[in-house]
């Protein structure tokens, strides 16, 4: 299959091109940029005018719900998801039923991904046996079968020793650790920011110690080891100052923050907005504003969807008892761009946080559009808005805080190694 | 997305009954003034208007309770209305059936009022927002986030000895934090013009920015009761010991724990409240709580007029 992908705004962060272009394809790679190569007969023009061509968005927290959460979703439902929302790789968190913890596990996910023919995944191993926080996993084996970081997912790993051998073990083999700080002893039953709108509602609250403490013991755990750790989802401004301070000093720590946390706060939930129940929890306006300026400044690297897809009855329920989470990966470019207008920042700097930023911190080689590359695309209308409606979600689960609101940026085309995955 | 006060119909009436917070002062004062005129009725010998007759109310209790079930269903009882209790904390939640499965099943029954109590905060929110349209919902307390027909008879019981709220201090002593209770007082307090509403409690029992909800906070009882008119106990769950909130019931007792002692600090003719089951000895000497100046007896007589006033209100909306 030959493309030829023509007058189309050329957006590559990694290059630092931003500039209208020819783009063609062929053999599942970026063959020439500009002029057509000699004899280069496309079996597929795509006319880009007045749209985006941008790498294929890379997603470094998707929850595809296999195995054991089928119910919830399916790998072909969120896949299907994801490269509708433009995104043509994704990291998925170990937290699946049975975790993602045996070699066999990995290799059954990443073959019945690979035979789905969409996006790459990229599994992210559990690092210890079952989550539970006890025995390290077979990490060497794991990377083997297809894994190449390592994480706990939102389960906490409350033995700090385990946490250093983990860490120390990985380091060995130079795999990265993925953590989400929060400290098991301050949450127990906690399911809000612990401020004035769960002082209204009565819910259970989560501090913003829960996340300094647990951060502070990753980052002297950090020092101590070696190990590169990446940070999933911080939520507050006193989380960021550390992890700004640590980097500072020099540590290997990289982080994420999710959509939902860029725009929202505890106010949000409003009264018991079910959709709003998320974890970490929605924080105070000063936090959501520290996260914004620290994804600008850098401290923040990348923004990750968070996908969680839920199953519709299991957000009908009281706050406390619904179930944590909310569909993203078709947001990602929206959100994201949204928090670029709103911050006033240039395209090629927004797309670098959903593009280059996130494969640097996997390791892999995507989220540029260099000639030999593979071409993982996305083309884009940057100012076209839609609805954020149920029927317009293909993810199976529906719920979002942004459920009603217009957004910008609709997906036209994805492609991944030169295959149309998905068209509008 | 915050969305409007779901418990306001179109025309701004009350559709259902869910916490006191963001409800006018006319709604709150309507509610007090209708609950005068059923005082009468629950002291005739003849204890029965047919305002509600032919309806249908159910008592919903996901929670144990006697003394807010019962004034409920004496209430609808003298509205003439059907009542039925269902006590779900040991039927069908326990056989896995979803909060709003109970809720359709029983609407399917022709129910016309919910009354629901609930241990997790914002029950009776998710209830109100999915039943009919010409159902309406009473919260008798959901987790820690309101009570609201209790603070509105502990309001009642406040106008009938002290006349007016306009020149009050009132004092909420006790487990603010996890209290569906004090919140739901703190908010029809400040919407009805009290110009001093003060929290008495311990660190641990202070929920985060409390003070963001119009109070004064205070740590120290002698500080506190200081010219108080108006003292609104709370009750101390026993397993606040347990959860490393209090040393012991003891201590508590001895620097907040309302004495004779400590009550004379506030004004003579203060009163004193307290929303019941009593812990006497833990929150409240037994000298206070039967004392002159306890209200609490009669705060459960005027929590039935109280109560009929919801009810015939919501009925009538």
């Amino acid at each position: 299959m030959k493309i030829h992908i023509k007058n189309g705004r050329l957006v590559d962060p990694t290059n630092g091109i931003d500039a209208v272009n020819d783009i063609f394809i062929a053999a599942g790679k970026i063959l020439a940029i500009g002029d057509a190569p000699d004899n280069f007969h496309a079996n597929r023009v795509i006319d880009a005018e007045s749209l985006v061509v941008c790498p294929g968005l890379v997603d470094l927290s998707v929850r595809l719900r296999e195995p054991g959460h089928e119910y919830m979703a399916t790998l072909e439902s969120e896949m299907g998801a994801a490269v509708a929302g433009g995104i043509t790789s994704l990291a998925c968190p170990p937290d699946t039923d049975p975790p993602l913890d045996e070699p066999g596990l990995v290799e059954m996910l990443k073959h019945r991904a690979k035979n789905l023919n969409l996006a790459h995944v990229y599994p992210i191993g559990a690092l210890t046996q079952g989550l539970r926080g006890e025995r390290l996993t077979e990490m060497a084996e794991l990377s083997d079968a297809g894994c190449i970081v390592f994480g706990q997912s939102d389960v906490p790993l409350t033995n700090l020793r385990t946490m250093m051998q983990a860490m120390r073990y990985a380091a060995t083999f130079g795999f990265s650790v993925w953590l989400r700080p929060q400290e098991a002893s301050l949450t127990n039953d906690g399911v809000a920011h612990d401020g004035e709108i769960a002082t209204r509602l009565g819910l259970p609250t989560i501090p913003v110690c829960a996340e300094t403490i647990a951060l502070s013991n990753i980052i002297l755990l950090t020092r101590e080891t070696g190990v590169h750790v990446h940070l999933c989802r911080l939520s507050t401004l006193d989380g960021i100052e550390l992890v700004r301070a640590a980097r500072q000093q020099g540590l290997s720590i990289t982080c994420d923050v999710a959509i939902n946390h860029l725009h929202l706060s505890e106010m949000d939930i409003g009264f018991f907005d079910s959709n709003c129940h998320l974890m970490p929890p929605l924080r105070g306006m000063s936090d959501r504003d520290a996260l914004r300026n620290g994804l600008l400044e850098g401290t923040i690297d990348a923004v990750c969807s968070d996908h969680a897809p839920v199953d519709e009855d299991a957000k009908l329920l009281p706050f406390g008892q619904s179930e944590i989470g909310a569909t993203g990966v078709e947001l990602l470019l929206p959100l994201t761009l949204k928090w670029g207008i709103e911050m006033r920042i240039p395209l090629i700097t927004v797309l670098a946080k959903i593009t280059a930023a996130p494969a640097r911190i996997l390791g892999i080689d995507a989220g540029h559009l260099s000639l030999g590359a593979a071409a993982d695309l996305c083309i884009f209308d940057a100012e076209q808005y839609w609805r954020v409606v149920t029927s317009a979600i293909k993810s199976q689960g529906k719920n979002t805080p942004f459920l009603g609101m217009e957004l910008p940026g609709k997906i036209k085309y994805t492609l991944v190694n030169g295959q149309i995955v998905y068209e509008d | 997305m915050i969305s409007t006060n779901p418990q306001l119909n179109r025309s701004g009436e009350l559709q259902h009954l869910l916490t006191t917070e963001g409800l006018p002062a006319t709604i709150l004062l309507e509610i007090l003034d209708t609950a005068e005129s059923f005082v009468g009725v629950t002291e005739r010998d003849v204890k029965k208007i047919p305002l509600l007759r032919g309806k249908s109310v159910f008592n919903l209790f996901f929670e144990p309770s006697t003394r807010t079930r019962t004034t409920f269903e004496i209430a609808a009882k003298r509205l003439s209305a059907d009542v039925h209790n269902l006590n779900i904390a040991a039927s069908s939640q326990i056989k896995g059936e979803t909060l709003l499965d109970t809720v359709n099943n029983l609407s399917a029954m022709y129910a016309d009022m919910f009354v629901v109590r609930h241990l997790q905060s914002g029950a009776a929110h998710l209830i109100a927002s999915h039943v009919q349209p010409d159902i309406h919902v009473i919260n008798a307390g959901d987790g820690s986030h309101a009570h609201p027909t209790q603070a509105l008879l502990d309001m009642f019981t406040i106008r009938r000895y002290k006349q007016d709220f306009q020149n009050l201090r009132v004092a909420i002593i006790g487990d603010i934090l996890h209290s569906r209770v004090a919140r739901s007082e703190i908010h029809a307090l400040t919407t009805l013009g009290v110009p001093e509403v003060r929290v008495i409690a311990p660190k641990t029992l202070l929920p985060a920015k409390v003070e963001r909800l119009g109070v004064h906070v205070y740590h120290d009882m002698a500080k506190g009761l200081k010219d108080v008119d108006v003292l609104m106990m709370l009750r101390l769950q026993n397993e606040r010991m347990q959860s490393a909130n209090l040393p012991s019931s003891e201590e508590y007792f001895k620097y907040y724990g309302l004495t004779q002692e400590k009550l004379s600090l506030a004004q003579h003719d203060a009163i004193v409240m307290h929303p019941g089951p009593l812990n006497r000895g833990v929150e409240i000497d037994s000298a206070v709580a039967d004392g002159k100046q306890s209200v609490i007896l009669p705060q459960v007589t005027f929590g039935i007029a109280v109560r009929m006033a919801v009810m015939s209100i919501l009925a009538g909306n």
